[in-house]
């Protein structure tokens, strides 16, 4: 840290004379993500706690798991094995784990959105905001924080708890098979953690990227709002839907807005094969991906545009802001 | 070198104005009192000078605007607004970890040092720390940060005596050193009295008195009067008369102490006493600051 520590007055007027220490600006911004941690312990609590609760029920499940590969991958005679589509088998060994990757993504959804909708409220609330704006970080620097929250951080979270939750869940089965006799290489080579956890990465980025726009309305409701945050959030949009509806017969933004929440599927993933047959979202293998389409997508771009819109007016409204 | 300089410095909130037209200047080195009733404007021109609110008319802090360079600014000034600011979720070695991290001046080694002479633990939450601890961490964590400017608004305010003595004896014993400039705002007036280098006060958002404390003290003198010389003195135009314990206290601007001590016992007024005079006669009300 700083040499000062045995500092007379005489070394106090000393220091005055060499110019401020450079900070890196990375640094602020790094600080403040820390923070954001320090504050809403939620932020990994959530995904690592709804991950053991997950991982708890699968090891009760696996005691069954023996049987099930027995029906699945050692068919007794040539007329089941013929019946039975590889597809369906691999469905039901990747579905557990599809489910946890589901699971986890939605509960980091349901934080970010609980996150975003107090991030620039609760600040104004406590009056701590007279104290963060006491210190040498910038507007832009606390609201980068706070958009990283859900949009980088959480991201990232649960994408490492998946993985290693995953693992976990194929160790365990592994070991279950191996002391009941069997099964054990079948499921090492057929289950293709590898590919689905592209794909769980894949469609993390696919998510936040289509979600940006609801996380960063809600950051800038959170920075304008006195008082009930979410109704302010939540309550217009529903209103001029429903005005809509009753106005015009129409429902554009009613599905316009169901669009914003669940739409990156159809945007993201190819959900019919090449034969025009339509996959079973539990196992989506990787030559499914649309990226280029996903990319080129109106809706993603007008969706990311009104992010940044709300991001620069929470930034600049986060001058005028004052306790409550 | 001025630290801070105002030129016609307004603020309005709707038909109410908060500063109207202010003009100020300090110097470093020195330590000045902001005094006046609620309402005054004294929050609003603090506020100004740290960037927080937006004003009409020219400021310069240290050479900078403050509403464009608040983040910059705030390297080379530090603030205490009241106690009660300092996140309530957050630990005491947060605090520290954080302010060190984000704080290019800040001597953690420094505030450590103070922290040891209190009972505050690095462990504790701030929302477990009484009111006056959480005072003592937030002077612990501004006194180890080399500012240039110091900003005071009600510091005390809810504390009670001996922390009060604390707080402006270590301002001055540990931390002012005349290449430092503090503002302060206080009610408890007492308090600062002998802290000051210079005084203002402001009311209805204009400066009423703009002085150094040797002026003050060369320019004002209170008088318990004799009964019987109470018109001779009353000739001399004192600002504010009062009674008390059925005695005449009058108190005089610009009038020669040798003359005054002919009349009655002469005495040098609390800032409080000046400010009750001035401000009575401006307003008929001014409660506010002198308690």
């Amino acid at each position: 840290m700083n040499t000062q520590s045995n500092a007379g007055p005489d070394s106090l007027l000393d220091s005055r004379a060499i110019p401020p220490a450079a900070v890196s600006p990375t640094r602020p911004l790094y600080w403040s993500v820390r923070r954001e941690l320090w504050e809403n312990r939620s932020i990994y609590v959530a995904p690592l706690a709804i991950a053991a609760v997950y991982l708890l029920s699968f090891a009760i499940s696996v005691i069954w798991l023996p049987n099930n590969m027995r029906e699945v991958w050692m068919p007794h005679t040539m007329r089941e094995m013929a019946a039975l589509k590889v597809t369906d088998s691999l469905v039901g060994l990747a579905m557990p784990y599809t489910h946890a990757a589901m699971l986890i993504g939605l509960i980091a959804f349901l934080v970010g959105i609980f996150y975003s909708l107090e991030a620039l409220h609760g600040e104004r609330r406590d009056r701590s905001i007279l104290f963060w704006k006491s210190l040498p970080v910038s507007d832009l620097t606390t609201v980068l924080s706070k958009a990283a929250i859900p949009l980088v951080v959480l991201p990232l979270i649960v994408f490492a708890v998946t993985v290693v939750l995953q693992q976990i869940m194929r160790l365990l089965s592994i070991a279950v098979l191996v002391m009941n006799g069997g099964g054990a290489a079948t499921l090492w080579n057929r289950l293709p953690l590898a590919e689905m956890e592209l794909v769980t990465l894949y469609g993390t980025a696919v998510i936040v990227l289509w979600h940006a726009p609801i996380y960063c309305w809600f950051l800038l409701v959170s920075g304008w709002a006195r008082r009930a945050v979410f109704l302010w959030a939540v309550v217009p949009w529903l209103a001029i839907a429903a005005m809509e509806n009753i106005a015009f017969h129409t429902s554009f933004l009613g599905s316009m807005l169901y669009g914003r929440l669940s739409g990156f599927t159809e945007a993201a993933f190819d959900l019919t094969d090449k034969n025009g047959v339509a996959i079973d979202p539990h196992f989506i293998p990787l030559e499914q991906l649309a990226p280029g389409r996903f990319l080129s997508s109106p809706s993603l771009w007008v969706g990311l545009i009104f992010a940044g819109v709300c991001f620069a007016a929470a930034v600049r409204l986060r001058r005028y802001r004052e306790p409550l | 070198m001025t630290v801070i300089e105002a030129r016609g410095l307004r603020k309005a909130f709707g038909k109410t104005i908060a500063l109207d037209d202010v003009n100020l200047r300090v110097d470093e080195g020195r330590i000045l009192g902001l005094i006046g009733p609620n309402g005054a404007g004294k929050s609003t021109a603090l506020n100004a000078i740290l960037g927080l609110t937006e004003y009409q008319g020219e400021l310069r802090v240290l050479g900078r605007d403050p509403w464009d360079e608040r983040d910059q600014l705030m390297r080379d000034v530090c603030f205490i607004a009241d106690v009660a600011v300092l996140p309530r979720w957050m630990r005491v070695s947060q605090a520290l970890d954080y302010v060190g991290g984000v704080h290019p001046r800040f001597d953690r080694a420094k505030a450590e040092g103070f922290l040891a002479k209190t009972d505050i633990k690095r462990t504790s939450k701030i929302r477990e720390l009484s009111k006056g601890m959480v005072t003592q961490l937030h002077v612990a964590l501004v006194m180890a940060i080399d500012a240039r400017l110091l900003v005071l608004d009600e510091p005390t305010i809810g504390l009670d005596i001996l922390y009060r003595k604390q707080f402006y004896d270590s301002l001055l014993n540990d931390y002012f050193d005349r290449t430092r400039t503090i503002v302060v705002t206080t009610h408890q007036v007492e308090d600062v009295q002998h802290v000051l280098t210079d005084l203002m006060f402001i009311n209805r958002g204009r400066i009423v008195l703009d002085c150094s404390m040797e002026e003050f003290e060369s320019r004002y003198l209170e008088v318990a009067m004799h009964p019987e010389r109470l018109a001779a003195a009353r000739a001399l135009k004192p600002i504010h008369e009062r009674q008390v314990l059925g005695r005449s206290i009058l108190l005089f601007d610009r009038v020669d102490r040798g003359q005054l001590a002919a009349l009655g016992d002469v005495r040098a007024p609390s800032i409080a006493d000046l400010f009750v005079a001035l401000m009575g006669n401006q307003t008929g009300e001014a409660q506010g600051a002198a308690r």
